[in-house]
This record gives C-alpha cells, sequence and structure tokens, in this order.
C-alpha cells in the first residue's frame, strides 16, 4: 500500500491515529481536575508539538542516515519563517504562497549552506554549520533588519499591501487562512467534565506531519536512504564502489533544510509572526536533542521526541512552588519544604536544567534514544518470558 | 595610524580571552581527543567565582553606630562587612577593592577541582564514543552548568569592578610618543592583557621544560605510542584537564571588570573560541593562541566607524567568515597539523 | 596492448625518490601480481592507480584513458574495483544490503537521486545482489550485520561487492596480510575460483610470496622504486636478481 510495507504502513497508521485523536490523548483529564494541569490538549501546544515533529522527521534524515551533526538547521527554520511571513503581509494571508515560499526559500539557503559546508566532515562541519547559523542570527538583528524587523521581528498588519486579498478594515487583526478556515478557529466538545479542542490550524499542521512522515518512510526506504546511511558507515568504502558521497550528503542537507523551512512556515501560519530567536543556536541544539532523545536514525523516533520535549517544556513551565507544595502537603511539614526547595530548581523557569540534564542521561545511558530505551524493555520482557516457558520445561525433565 | 594602534589595543582583551578559552580547548582536545563544548562553561564559572568571592568579602552583619542617628534621631544601624571585624576596616576596604585578583587565588583550587570532577565523573567515560557524542554530552553539561549559575545568580549581569587604582583609563599615545593623538585606554584592559600573555607564556613553558609537559606534547603528537611506553598518560591527561579549566577560569576571573559577568557569557565565547580552534587548526597551541589574537583584532577593525559605513554588518560576522574561508582554503587551519580530526 | 599500463612514472617525496621510472603492463585477462619488500614502493605505485597520488613524471592509463587526476569514486565507474588490506566494508548495514549498494553503483552510476523508489521493489538488483552471495558462498548470511562477520568471511563479502560490480580490473590490496595461514589459503581458493568462472583481470600487490605464486601468471619485482624484472612466476624464483633484492637490498 502507498508503496510501502506492512511495518511502515503500521508505522504510518500511529502516527495518523495519534495525531487525528491527539486532542483526545493530550486531555485525558477532566477540567477542573487537580491533573488538568497535565492536559496538553490546547491548540497553541498542539500546534507546536506537531511542527517541531516535522522539524525533527527532517534533521532526522541527515543527521539519523548520514551522521553529519548540524548544529545550524535553526537557520533554516528562521529563513522559511522569515519567507512566510513575507507571502502573508505581501500576497495573501492564505497560508498557501506562504508555505510554499518557506520550503523554497529554505531550501536555496540550505543548498548554499550546504554547498560550502559538506567541504568538509566531523567537527568542522558541526562548527561551520554552527557558523552559519550564528551568522543569519547576528545579521537577522542587524543589517537586515528592514528584512527581518530586527529584535521586534514581522507581524502582519492591517496596513500591508496583500495584493491578492480584500483589504481589511481598520481595525481588525488578520488572521491567517486557509481557503477561508482561519488558523485559530476552534472547535469545542465537551463531554462531561471533559472540553476537547479541535482546532483548524492544529489540524492543517498533522495533516504535513503526517505527508511530512510519509515521504521520510520512503526516503529511509529508498536507494537514497541506503546511500545515506553507507556514508555513514564507510565514506571510503562507498567512495570506491564508485560512489560520490557529496551530492548524497548535500541533497540529505536540502531535504532536511526544506523540511526545517516548512516547519518555519507553519510556525508563521500559526502565529502570524517571525523573529530572530528562532535562529539562536539554542534553537539548533534543540532539535539535535529531540531527535536523540526520540532515537537518531530511527522512523519515528524523532516524532516522539519532539512530542516528549515539547510537553514536558509546557508541563513543566507551568508547575510553580505553590503547585509543588500541594503535590507533597502529605508529607510532613519540613520534610515537604526540603522535598519542595530540591524540585524548584528544576520546574518553571528552570526548564532548561532538565532539559540539560536529560540530555546529558540520554547521551550518556540511551545513545539510541528512546526507541533504543522501548527494545530494550521489550527485549528484557522477551527474555524473562523465555526464560519462565524453558525453566517451565526443564523442571519436569528435572524431576524425572 | 592612531585609529590602527586603538583596534588593535581595542583588540586585545578580546582575543585574550578567545586565545586563553582556545587554548585551554586545544588543550583538552588536543591530550584527550575530545570536543569539549563546556569550556565556555568552565570560562563562566571562574567569573561567578570572582563574583562570589567579592559577595563572601562583603558579607555584613549590621552594627549600631552610636556616633550617627537616622532622621527620627534614633542610632543609625549601619552594614559592616565580617572582613573589618578580622582586619581592621583600612585593611578590610582594600580587600573588598581588590576582590577580583584576589579572586584568582579563590578560583585556582575550585576550577582544578572541577575540571578533575568533569574528566573523571563524565569525559573519561567518553574518550571512545564518537565525537558527536562528544560534543552532545559537553553540550548538555554546558546547558547545565550554566542553569545552575542562573538559579543561584540570577539571570542579570552581576557588575564587578577593577580595584580602584585601575579604574578610568590613560593616554596609551604618550607612551608611544603619541601625545594627543587620542589613544585612551583603559588600565584593565592592559592588565588583562599582561595577564593572558603571562598565562600563555606559564602554560607554554610548562609544557615545553617540564618532562610532564615534555610526555603531554608527545602525547599530543601520538597518542598510542606514548600509551605503549608504559607512562600513565591518563593521569597525566587528568591533570591536563584540570589545568585547561583554571586557565579558562582564571580567564573568567580576570575578565568581570570588563564586561559583567552572566550566566550564558560562557556559551557566548565557547562558540567563537571553537571557531578561534578551527582557524589556528585543531591540535595546534601556538595556532590557537595566534588565531585569538588575530581574530580579536580583527573584530575590533571590523567595527571601526569607516569600516561599517562600506560594510554595515561586519563586526558581526567577521570571525564567522574569516572562519569559513579559512577552512575552505586551508583545511586544517593556519597551523594545524595533518591527520586530526580527520575521520 | 594492456588494459593498465604504467609508463615511466616518478614520484618523490622531498628528497626521497619513492617510485624511479616505473613501467608496468597488465594484460586483460591476467593475473599479474606486483611484489617486493618493504619500502620498495608498492602502496606508492598503488595510490597512483587510485587518485591518491598524482606522478611527478610518466603516465597511468587503464583501457587507454588516463587515470591521473581522477577521483576514487570515478575511477571505479570506468570499471576499476578494489580490494583493501583490511576489509573495507559498510560494518552498519546487512551483508545484503553491502551487496546491493555495489549493485545500485553499477547500474545508477556515481549519483541518482532515487528518493522515492523502495530498495524492495528493484527487483533485478535483489536478485543479482542475491546471486553474487550465492556466488561467494554467504547467502544464508544475508541478513546479518557485516560487523558480525568474521575476517574471512568480511574478506568473501568486499570480494562480493566488487564482484558485483563486473569490474574489468580488480585491484588487490596484499588481500592476506594478517591472515591465518587457513584463512588464506582460503582467500587464494577464492581468488582462483573467482578468476576461473570470470576470467577478470586481477592486480595483486603482495608480500606474501606463496600467495604470489599460487595465484599469478605475471610477477614485477619492485624493488627502491624501479621495476627490476617482469616474468612468469617460474623465471622470477631463480632470478638472482630478484634474490638481492629481496635479501640484499632490504637486509
Amino acid at each position: 500500500m502507498l508503496g510501502l510495507n506492512k511495518k511502515d504502513v503500521g508505522l504510518l497508521l500511529v502516527v495518523i491515529v495519534l495525531t487525528v485523536f491527539a486532542p483526545f490523548i493530550l486531555n485525558p483529564f477532566p477540567e477542573g481536575s487537580a491533573l488538568a494541569q497535565f492536559n496538553a490538549g490546547y491548540p497553541d501546544l498542539m500546534q507546536r508539538l506537531v511542527i517541531f515533529g516535522i522539524f525533527a522527521i527532517g534533521f532526522n534524515i541527515l543527521f539519523g542516515l548520514t551522521g553529519y551533526l548540524s548544529f545550524g538547521h535553526a537557520a533554516f527554520l528562521g529563513a522559511g519563517s522569515y519567507a512566510g511571513i513575507w507571502m502573508i503581509k505581501l500576497l495573501t494571508l492564505n497560508i498557501v504562497p506562504a508555505i510554499i515560499a518557506s520550503i523554497v526559500v529554505a531550501g536555496l539557503f540550505s543548498l548554499l549552506v550546504g554547498w560550502i559546508s559538506l567541504r568538509r566532515s566531523g567537527i568542522y562541519f558541526s562548527i561551520l554549520t554552527l557558523a552559519f547559523a550564528q551568522m543569519s542570527y547576528s545579521l537577522a538583528y542587524s543589517v537586515l533588519t528592514p528584512i527581518t524587523g530586527g529584535e521586534t521581528g514581522l507581524q502582519p498588519k492591517v496596513s500591508d499591501p496583500r495584493i491578492f486579498d480584500a483589504a481589511l478594515a481598520e481595525g481588525t487583526t488578520p488572521r491567517a487562512n486557509f481557503f477561508g478556515m482561519f488558523m485559530n478557529d476552534s472547535y469545542e466538545l465537551v463531554l462531561g467534565g471533559w472540553v476537547f479542542t479541535f482546532n483548524v490550524g492544529y489540524y492543517i499542521a498533522a495533516l504535513f506531519l503526517v505527508i511530512a512522515f510519509y515521504i521520510s518512510i520512503r526516503i529511509f526506504r529508498s536507494p537514497f536512504g541506503l546511500m545515506l546511511r553507507a556514508v555513514k558507515s564507510n565514506q571510503q568504502r562507498l567512495n570506491y564502489t564508485g560512489i560520490e558521497s557529496r551530492p548524497y550528503t548535500l541533497a540529505a542537507f536540502v531535504i532536511s533544510g526544506m523540511y526545517a523551512g516548512l516547519a518555519g512556515g507553519l510556525l508563521v501560519a500559526m502565529d502570524t509572526q517571525a523573529g530572530a530567536e528562532r535562529m539562536f543556536w539554542t534553537a539548533s541544539g534543540e532539535v539535535v536533542l529531540m531527535t536523540i532523545l526520540g532515537g537518531a536514525g530511527t522512523l519515528i523516533g524523532p516524532v516522539l521526541g519532539a512530542g516528549f520535549i515539547k510537553y514536558f517544556e509546557n508541563i513543566v513551565s507551568k508547575i510553580n512552588e505553590s503547585v509543588l507544595q500541594a503535590w507533597f502537603s502529605f508529607m510532613p511539614e519540613g520534610m515537604q519544604d526540603l522535598v519542595v526547595s530540591i524540585f524548584y530548581p528544576f520546574i518553571g523557569k528552570g526548564w532548561h536544567l532538565t532539559l540539560g540534564i536529560i540530555f546529558m542521561l540520554v547521551v550518556i545511558f540511551l545513545p539510541g534514544g528512546l526507541m533504543e530505551g522501548g527494545q530494550r524493555i521489550s527485549n528484557l520482557f522477551k527474555k524473562k518470558s523465555n526464560t519462565d516457558s524453558g525453566s517451565g520445561k526443564s523442571s519436569p525433565a528435572a524431576a524425572e | 595610524m592612531e585609529a590602527i594602534i586603538l583596534q588593535i589595543l581595542n583588540g586585545l582583551d578580546k582575543g585574550s580571552a578567545y586565545a586563553l578559552i582556545a587554548l585551554g580547548l586545544t588543550l583538552i582536545f588536543g591530550t584527550l581527543g575530545v570536543v569539549n563544548f563546556a569550556h565556555g562553561a568552565l570560562f563562566m564559572i571562574g567569573a561567578f567565582c570572582a563574583v562570589t568571592l567579592s559577595r563572601i568579602l562583603t558579607l555584613s552583619h549590621e552594627v549600631i553606630d552610636p556616633t550617627k542617628t537616622d532622621f527620627l534621631g534614633k542610632p543609625l544601624k549601619v552594614d559592616v562587612p565580617y572582613i573589618y571585624n578580622l582586619v581592621g576596616e583600612s585593611a578590610g576596604n582594600v580587600i573588598i577593592d581588590w576582590a577580583v585578583p584576589l579572586s584568582i587565588l579563590f578560583a585556582i583550587p575550585i576550577m582544578i577541582l572541577v575540571g578533575f570532577i568533569m574528566e573523571r565523573g563524565l569525559i573519561r567515560h567518553f574518550y571512545k564514543r564518537p565525537h558527536a557524542d562528544q560534543i552532545l554530552v559537553t553540550f548538555g553539561l554546558a546547558i547545565v552548568l550554566q542553569e545552575i549559575i542562573k538559579y543561584f545568580y540570577g539571570a542579570n549581569p552581576i557588575p564587578t569592578p577593577a580595584p580602584e587604582v585601575f579604574k578610568g583609563s590613560f593616554d596609551f599615545g604618550a607612551m608611544l610618543g603619541l601625545e594627543g593623538a587620542g589613544i585612551i585606554y583603559p588600565y584593565w584592559r592592559l592588565v588583562y592583557f599582561a595577564f593572558a600573555t603571562v598565562i600563555i607564556g606559564g602554560v607554554f613553558s610548562f609544557l615545553q621544560f617540564t618532562t610532564f609537559g615534555m610526555v603531554v606534547r608527545a602525547g599530543m603528537a601520538d597518542r598510542e605510542t606514548v600509551g605503549l611506553l608504559g607512562i600513565n598518560i591518563d593521569k597525566r591527561f587528568t591533570i591536563m584537564f584540570g589545568l585547561a579549566a583554571a586557565v579558562a577560569g582564571l580567564a573568567g576571573v580576570m575578565y568581570t571588570p570588563i564586561n559583567s559577568p552572566n550566566y550564558h557569557m560562557g556559551m557566548d565565547f565557547l562558540v567563537l573560541s571553537f571557531v578561534v580552534v578551527v582557524v589556528g587548526g585543531m591540535g595546534s597551541l601556538s595556532g590557537a593562541v595566534l588565531a585569538g589574537f588575530m581574530l580579536g583584532i580583527l573584530e575590533s577593525f571590523a567595527s571601526m566607524t569607516v569600516v561599517l559605513e562600506t560594510l554595515p554588518g561586519i563586526n558581526q560576522i567577521i570571525i564567522y567568515l574569516v572562519a569559513m574561508i579559512v577552512l575552505l582554503t586551508r583545511p586544517r587551519g593556519l597551523m594545524g597539523k595533518a591527520g586530526v580530526m580527520e575521520e | 596492448m594492456g588494459i593498465l599500463e604504467v609508463k615511466g612514472v616518478n614520484k618523490s617525496f622531498g628528497g626521497l625518490q619513492a617510485l624511479n621510472d616505473v613501467n608496468l603492463n597488465v594484460e586483460e585477462g591476467t593475473v599479474h601480481a606486483i611484489i617486493g619488500p618493504n619500502g620498495a614502493g608498492k602502496s606508492t605505485l598503488l595510490n597512483c592507480f587510485i587518485g591518491k597520488l598524482i606522478p611527478d613524471s610518466g603516465t597511468v592509463t587503464f583501457d587507454n584513458e588516463s587515470l591521473l587526476g581522477r577521483k576514487p569514486h570515478q575511477i571505479n565507474q570506468m570499471g576499476v574495483s578494489r580490494v583493501f588490506q583490511t576489509p573495507e566494508i559498510f560494518s552498519d548495514l546487512t551483508v545484503f544490503e553491502n551487496v546491493i549498494i555495489a549493485c545500485f553503483a553499477k547500474r545508477d552510476g556515481a549519483f541518482e537521486l532515487n528518493a522515492l523508489s523502495s530498495v524492495a521493489s528493484q527487483t533485478d538488483m535483489q536478485e543479482k545482489a542475491a546471486q553474487m552471495l550465492i556466488d561467494v558462498n554467504m547467502i544464508d548470511k544475508r541478513d546479518e550485520m557485516a560487523s558480525s562477520m568474521s575476517r574471512g568471511d568480511k574478506r568473501r563479502l568486499e570480494m562480493a561487492m566488487c564482484l558485483a560490480q563486473d569490474p574489468k580490473l580488480l585491484l588487490l590490496d596484499e588481500p592476506t596480510a594478517g591472515m591465518a595461514r587457513a584463512d588464506t589459503n582460503n582467500t587464494i581458493d577464492l581468488l582462483k575460483e573467482i578468476q576461473e568462472a570470470r576470467g577478470i583481470t586481477m592486480a595483486i600487490i603482495e608480500h606474501d610470496m606463496h600467495v604470489v605464486f599460487s595465484l599469478a601468471e605475471k610477477i614485477s619485482v619492485l624493488a627502491q622504486g624501479t621495476v627490476i624484472v617482469e616474468d612468469a612466476p617460474e623465471n622470477i624464483k631463480g632470478n638472482p636478481k630478484v634474490q638481492e633484492a629481496y635479501l640484499g637490498g632490504a637486509h
């Protein structure tokens, strides 16, 4: 089906089901209950989950397959954002041109950066990409202010030209739409104590995620994908087998750049703003983390990694001292204060500390990410049931 | 001419910082073969050693001053640093004033300890892992370290002044026989440059003239051979890491009066220092120092108004631009050796 | 007319003359060995064949086309496959994937953006790779990781990858270096089989006399950067020049 084997169709179905039912899955707790703070089923967060999922899927095509560690992919996301916002300002509030432009511009930009950076490999490659990203970031803040809006960034205004759209009345807010469906429109379903939100923007982004995931499966299973894995495994052998590795790595670089551009374009489509902070190198580090955490080189890992990080970023950032106090209120006074003060640095504004620790733990103990972790656990169970059945057979023999 | 001298001078302090950090990075990379993305964090920790010491020195208790009264006529409470009780008021004031230079003594044991813990606890286990893993784990560590500092010291820069005698500027031109040329230079920056020179000289002579240094240099040239000689190279490498950490830390300590330290200063410098190392040539100590000063000075030239008028924004990107050109034309950097990091 | 012709090749590094007017002629369909004591310039010469080094003067032609200044992948695409001293394979991929990559390289050339069709759907390539594994007796290991192979199987796999490309010339760089006697004999048998079944031209750079005399139809002896003798194996053994090069020249 769709040129995929059974296992891959299964994976694709998992992603489709997860995205379609995300408003339910992410909102398991009734509104107003104590656990409602763990809900993540609101549009803004769900949009981010899938958009960063797309970003990580793309990054994985480069890093997971070829092993080239780029520290500058946020630059492509940023370039995509700027391209998108200009389409929204100049042409129309319909997101289609914005998304096309963001992919094209990010693709061209990554072609330039990749063409230069891929002359070197290993750490040199990482530093070259980092240098490019930092350069773009600095330029976006300084000289390129007429294009990027500098520190304030860019937002659509009522007075923008928007040559394809009818003029907006003064005082209205320009809203991005997809042929008349507004991104921030939502439908709320109330079932008993539960409130589920179905957001237009989310489902459009989710559709892109499914397409992006499907394409990535195809790439992984293609001869091209095989060559990329060969690049990672042994470039020397590949060259002596008659393959020129650079066009392959460059193609992977550009494809992953286009994915990043798509993510940038979608971010603009959702929140209609673009700023240079999206290009900062910590943003590049974040996508590296998502990919590694989920499992670099696996198909679904990066999606899970992106979801995990964005979800916990949101939840952890929301927890404050009084929430902690409430959690540990069952403890005796002194102990409660102690426990709260131990956890306090990791919550709220301490999210980055938690993130850094997760990062280190994953690299140290679980270089294969969550996917490898899952594998290990399932192996453990398999082994257990194997030895169980083994002992079951052997014990009668022993009795004889 | 005056303008050129001024720009060279202006580039020296940043260049010194780049050179010191890059020197440590190269030491670690050359000896341990580890790419340490947490090296900037060591620079930052050094700076916060200075902040901490000056806070400790100014720790105060309230004392009722019988000679003064507040506006209600009650006896005035004043904060008196504990240090007054120890050494008396005037000596106490001198010590507080000299907090930053004194922090050197304070920072050396702390930095060496931090370095030891880092190497023993973490880096050691990554010698045989791929470079990508080394980058990632030290990157994670850098985030953790900077967030810890942020938690304890807040996000805002903390002004940490130089001793009174080094505040202000002087006419450097006068020393060169260019009176009134407007080459005004802050004292502390000169101090920083001199300090950096001493440290760099110290590290080089240590490596050049001691048996320890000789073994380390041999290890940098060919790790396996040295291992075969039966020399316990691992222990030496731990000490090297501590030394590199101390160099970065001291660079941070002395940098505090130039730029008020904040929690992300390490990262800001790290990215540039890596570029410096690459330009200098991975594994080349003199290359790192040379490139550090060169890029610092280049950056300051790029900030001249004349230059900015023709090439707006060039000061922001000059270092990256140079790095790209160098990497593409001289893949091994200015003074890099063959075979380093070329998997 | 040889398929690989080396004419008047000189190469020096600094003051050291590594190759001195080397002339060599590998005839099509033969097994040609290049032997010599350590430091005779064997690897320098090999590096001139494969695009790693460019000689100071002289020509290296393959099929009447110059090999000089070409990149490894271009030389491979001309029909020269190479076997390394230590087997170079894709350790992180399966045995089958290793071979099918070679098949794709032969069919699609140095680069082909074949990103949306699946490897599994390319039945002709699948069959070819499977046949190749049958030929080298490794089909039962097709889905195992290449890294888990024994040294002998790695050599076999590398050979399979080279043969899958139907090369016009197979370059073997000390194919039995560091091998136990049994593995060496297996490799000799494998090479003999291949030679008999396919008649592929082979150029072997070798140190081990046993290997050379079991395989080669012609031997060039390299000493101090120059070819001192080029002859059939039976004439090489008793040649005083060769004995001097091996015993006297190399101390």
